[in-house]
């Protein structure tokens, strides 16, 4: 396609858009979904239909709305109005309201912290755009990133900005994202690939899952940028089979994106060739795991390799291989819109731009959260969270999931930083946070996670899958009070094995959970060991 | 066994320790204090249960000798099964004529054979299956000597 | 793995001055010259799993531990092969695999043949701390001349790599995930209807512990025949 092409057809939508009196947004992501939001949606479409209102109201399903605890939710634009818990039952009262004021009594007030605090990059179209089209995605600027890379910048260029971003992985673990492009693009090989990690398998993780949902075209875009910048031609997007719909909405997605040609070959008339194709793992903890995500794409079993050589040097099929996580990309658009200079200017200077969070557990607003970096754990919980429900009092939150720890509440000020986190036992991960009030046992949440890694361990190496075993054992006899206190001498032995004898993160950080809760609420174990 | 092939050096030792309580000397009653006691066989029942920690009660060095002690060994090729189903198997499955569990007389088995350091606190392991004499002399006289033998050139798991 | 261009690189291991070429292993290096760095799943003439984590030494200058057998050598690299914490870290992984499965080493065919039991000793291993696990496993003796008794088994792929990169067969591989997994012939079918297996014992041959071995040995019997290993190695680096 031509760039004036993808410009016209960016204006038409935009114009089209304005036509509209009123534009109803229903969410429908994994999260409303559950919740019937799939119901609401059709009545809501017959009910504009009926009262003979679909010329000049559309109701349009859009990605994640982002409060996810008050689904199904419902925004009517342009006045911005959210409706939280909409029944079918509610339908004809909310479209009849259209002429008038707004049902007050389904109005979710959009001026508390939840949203006022939020900034917004990589979940700037969650919301707005109907992930199912791509026209939708062009009028928000959509493919104007990758258009300037293949148009007017060199590959090397490109890194340049992403370097300049600060912009480092979000699968984890915080690798510099520009240093790993270099060091991809430095690798001397005909054949390259690039693989956009969206395993999640962490328990109360959702991030990845709604990106793909309700934006996927970001990816595929961010994608094939870095395509271009490594010099790779061919693309994998490694999904869970157990997320059908962002599996649906990806493929869809990359059809559209074929047919009007801004993946495949030529693109926007240059040399550039980049391809994308969707692998579905089967559920997999560890296939998350970047050497075990290339096995498991190659056909083989999914277990972990010994690093080095790193992927970026030796991955798919032995080739370098890039490997980033879905909100590591879906970064990447905007970074080139806006520059990286404009991206190092959100967050702190070492951890910079916004994070996605899955908010869940004990806190009054849960959902998908964007805050920017740098943001005190505090106003994670009780700002935006809104606090602990039923007058509780805030006993840890969770970061990392099973590679994480629990951060008690004399660590709240702290900034979301990698570092920080790092520094008080625990991780930025991928992005899940679970709040626990003063009901819940911290043995219990240790003993949790160690039962998730023991299932979830690939078996390859024995510390870890031996160790998580005999980990779980012991938190289960220290749970049940019949542990003695050489049992929790033991416990941390073991530990202190697994984590720096396994072979992969999933074991190396297995007993974070347990190491974190110890070094805060020891007293909790010592409560329940025998004397 | 092993312990008798060590043959004369059985009278170096007497020359240092005396053998106070044994499953072959006189007295019923494990004595009050001992230095050094050597136990060898699984924990099963709760008879072995009660005399394990009643030695360790009153023992200075308790010594784990041989396999059955130090890891379970063939004992506990039953802890696959449950009690229950082991003793199924011994007193009805097997028994043509009257079968029956027994349930005094006989002491309770543990749902799992233990080795005995699971039980109690144990400070010195001779493996083997079983401990060649050589082993069982380098231990002792290292013990009696006041130092703690390192046997890994003795002896192993296995024989 | 790439075996990266040749280069001739100094060294030192636990304190000596070492030469070696940049595509060697650090465990290869330190064999050559006579150090010994335990290790139970690595084999001469066998791709490399890393998976035992028996062979794990500290390189000065770093905090984290690297496994010497997919380690390569690097000019300057100042390697310790044995420290107190190695050594604690050893004993710990031997006891994690004893406490693994049902080892029985009184009444093993592998007796005194063990390379598990061998490097409990040489570890000086005297006794399990973490409990037993006692699990349930199979047997499968279907076949006409060897039986995988699972209760023996460490996982360590041997089987599964001898008999896919030498004997070209790939009637091994592993199924189930942690203490679960089990290696499997063929898709999980009895060894003994395996339409795969070549009946060429190599998988037997290489198996550290008791776990495959022929029918008809008793205790202490099983030894095992290895020297096959590295001439075949070889000449099917040639052929390909
Ligand atoms: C057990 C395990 C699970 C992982 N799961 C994920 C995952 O679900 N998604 C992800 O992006 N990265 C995951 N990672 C991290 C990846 O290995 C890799 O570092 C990441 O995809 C790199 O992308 P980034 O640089 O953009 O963060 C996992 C790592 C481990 C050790
Ligand atoms: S640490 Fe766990 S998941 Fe990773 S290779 Fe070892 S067994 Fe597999």
């Amino acid at each position: 396609m031509m760039p004036e092409e993808l410009t016209e057809l960016a204006h038409k939508e935009q114009t089209d858009a304005q036509q509209w009196q009123h534009q109803i947004h229903v969410c429908t992501a994994t999260g409303c979904l559950s919740a019937q939001s799939d119901q609401v949606y059709t009545a809501l479409t017959r009910e504009v239909r009926d009262r003979g209102m679909d010329k000049t109201c559309r109701v349009k399903g859009v990605g994640c709305l982002g409060l996810c605890s008050a689904g199904p939710l419902v925004q009517v634009n342009p006045a911005g109005t959210l409706y939280q818990h909409v029944q079918v039952d509610d339908v004809p009262e909310l479209v009849q309201s259209l002429k008038h004021s707004p049902v007050e009594r389904l109005v979710c007030s959009t001026d508390i912290p939840f949203f006022q605090q939020q900034v917004k990059i990589v979940l700037a179209n969650a919301g707005n755009i109907d992930p199912e089209r791509i026209e939708e995605y062009l009028a928000v600027d959509g493919y104007q990133g990758l258009l300037q890379a293949v148009t007017e910048m060199t590959p090397s260029e490109v890194i340049s900005e992403v370097i300049h971003s600060g912009l480092r992985g979000r699968g984890g673990a915080g690798y510099p994202t520009g240093l790993k492009w270099t060091t991809v693009a430095k690798a001397d090989s005909h054949q390259k690939y690039v693989i956009c990690n969206a395993d999640e398998g962490d328990p109360g993780a959702f991030m990845d899952r709604n990106i793909l949902e309700s934006d996927p075209h970001c990816i595929i875009e961010g994608m094939a940028i870095a395509g271009y910048a490594v010099g790779a031609t061919q693309g994998y997007i490694y999904v869970r089979s157990e997320y059908p719909l962002a599996i649906k909405r990806l493929r869809n997605a990359l059809r559209r994106a074929e047919r009007l040609g801004v993946i495949g070959n030529n693109i926007f008339e240059s040399a550039f060739r980049f391809q994308i194709d969707v692998r579905l793992g089967a559920g997999a903890f560890v296939c998350g795991e970047e050497t075990a995500l290339i096995a498991s794409i190659e056909g083989r079993r999914g277990n972990p390799r010994p690093r080095p050589p790193y992927p970026a040097e030796a991955g798919l099929w032995g080739q370098p291989t890039l490997i980033n996580n879905v909100e590591t990309l879906a970064n990447i658009p905007a970074i080139l819109r806006n520059g990286g200079g404009w991206f190092a200017t959100i967050g702190s200077s070492q951890s910079t731009g916004t994070k996605v969070f899955a908010l869940t557990g004990k806190v009054n607003h849960g959902g998908l959260i964007e805050v920017p970096m740098g943001m005190s754990l505090r106003s994670i919980v009780f700002d935006i969270g809104g606090g602990i429900p039923n007058e509780l009092a805030f006993k840890a939150m969770q970061t990392g999931g099973p590679s994480g720890g629990c951060i008690p509440e004399t660590h709240l000020d702290m900034p979301t930083e990698y570092e920080t986190l790092n520094q008080i036992g625990s991780i930025m991960g991928s992005g899940g946070i679970i709040i626990m009030d003063e009901t819940s046992s911290m043995v219990d949440v240790a003993r949790f996670y160690m039962e998730f890694c023991q299932d979830e361990s690939c078996g390859k190496c024995v510390p870890c899958r031996v160790g998580t075993a005999q980990l779980a054992t012991l938190l289960t006899k220290i749970a049940e009070g019949m542990a003695t206190p050489e049992d929790l001498i033991l416990l941390e032995e073991l530990c202190d094995v697994v984590k720096h004898t396994s072979l992969c993160g999933l074991g190396q950080s297995a007993p974070n959970p347990v190491l974190s809760t110890l070094r805060f609420f020891r007293h909790e174990y010592l409560a329940h060991i025998r004397q | 066994m092993s312990f008798l092939d060590l043959d004369e050096r059985l009278i170096q030792i007497a020359e240092k320790a005396s053998l106070v309580y044994s499953p072959l000397v006189d007295i019923k009653t494990f004595p009050d204090w001992v230095d050094l006691t050597l136990v060898e066989g699984a924990v099963s029942n709760m008879e072995d249960w009660e005399k394990i920690r009643n030695v360790r009660q009153h023992t200075h060095t308790l010594v784990s000798l041989g396999d059955c002690a130090i890891t379970g060994n063939v004992p506990s090729m039953r802890n696959q099964f449950s009690a229950n189903a082991v003793l199924e198997r011994s007193y009805h499955e097997n028994i043509e004529l009257y079968p029956q569990i027994p349930r005094d007389m006989v002491p309770h088995l543990l749902a799992r054979v233990r080795p005995v350091h699971e039980v109690v606190k144990v400070d010195v392991f001779i493996p083997g299956c079983p401990p060649p004499a050589d082993a069982i002399f380098f231990a002792l006289s290292e013990l009696l000597e006041g130092r703690t033998p390192d046997l890994s050139a003795y002896t192993r798991f296995g024989s | 793995m790439s075996r990266l261009s040749q280069q001739v690189v100094t060294l030192k291991i636990d304190g000596r001055d070492v030469g070696a070429r940049s595509n060697e292993t650090i465990l290869e290096v330190a064999h050559e010259n006579d150090i010994n760095i335990p290790s139970l799943c690595s084999v001469e003439g066998l791709s490399v799993v890393g998976s035992c984590r028996l062979c794990l030494v500290e390189v000065r200058g770093t905090s984290e531990l690297v496994s010497a057998c997919s380690t390569y050598v690097r000019e300057g690299m100042d390697i310790v092969t044995h420290s107190e914490r190695l050594s604690h870290y050893r004993q710990t992984i031997l006891s994690l695999f004893f406490s693994e499965r049902n080892h029985l080493c009184a009444v093993c065919v592998s007796n005194n043949h063990c390379e598990l039991q061998g490097q409990a000793q040489a570890l000086g291993l005297s006794h399990v701390e973490v409990a037993y696990r006692y699990p349930q496993l199979p047997v499968d003796a279907s076949h006409e001349r060897f039986v995988i008794d699972h209760n023996r088994c460490i996982l360590c792929t041997r089987c599964v790599r001898v008999c896919d990169e030498i004997e070209r067969a790939h009637t091994w591989d592993v199924a189930g995930r942690g203490v679960q997994a089990l290696v499997i012939t063929d898709l999980n079918e009895p060894w003994g209807s395996s339409e795969t297996c070549t009946s060429c014992g190599k998988c037997v041959q290489v198996c550290p512990t008791g776990a495959l071995f022929e029918k008809g040995k008793a205790v202490a019997e099983m030894s095992r025949r290895r020297r096959f290993l590295p001439y075949l190695a070889k000449t099917k680096e040639k052929s390909s």
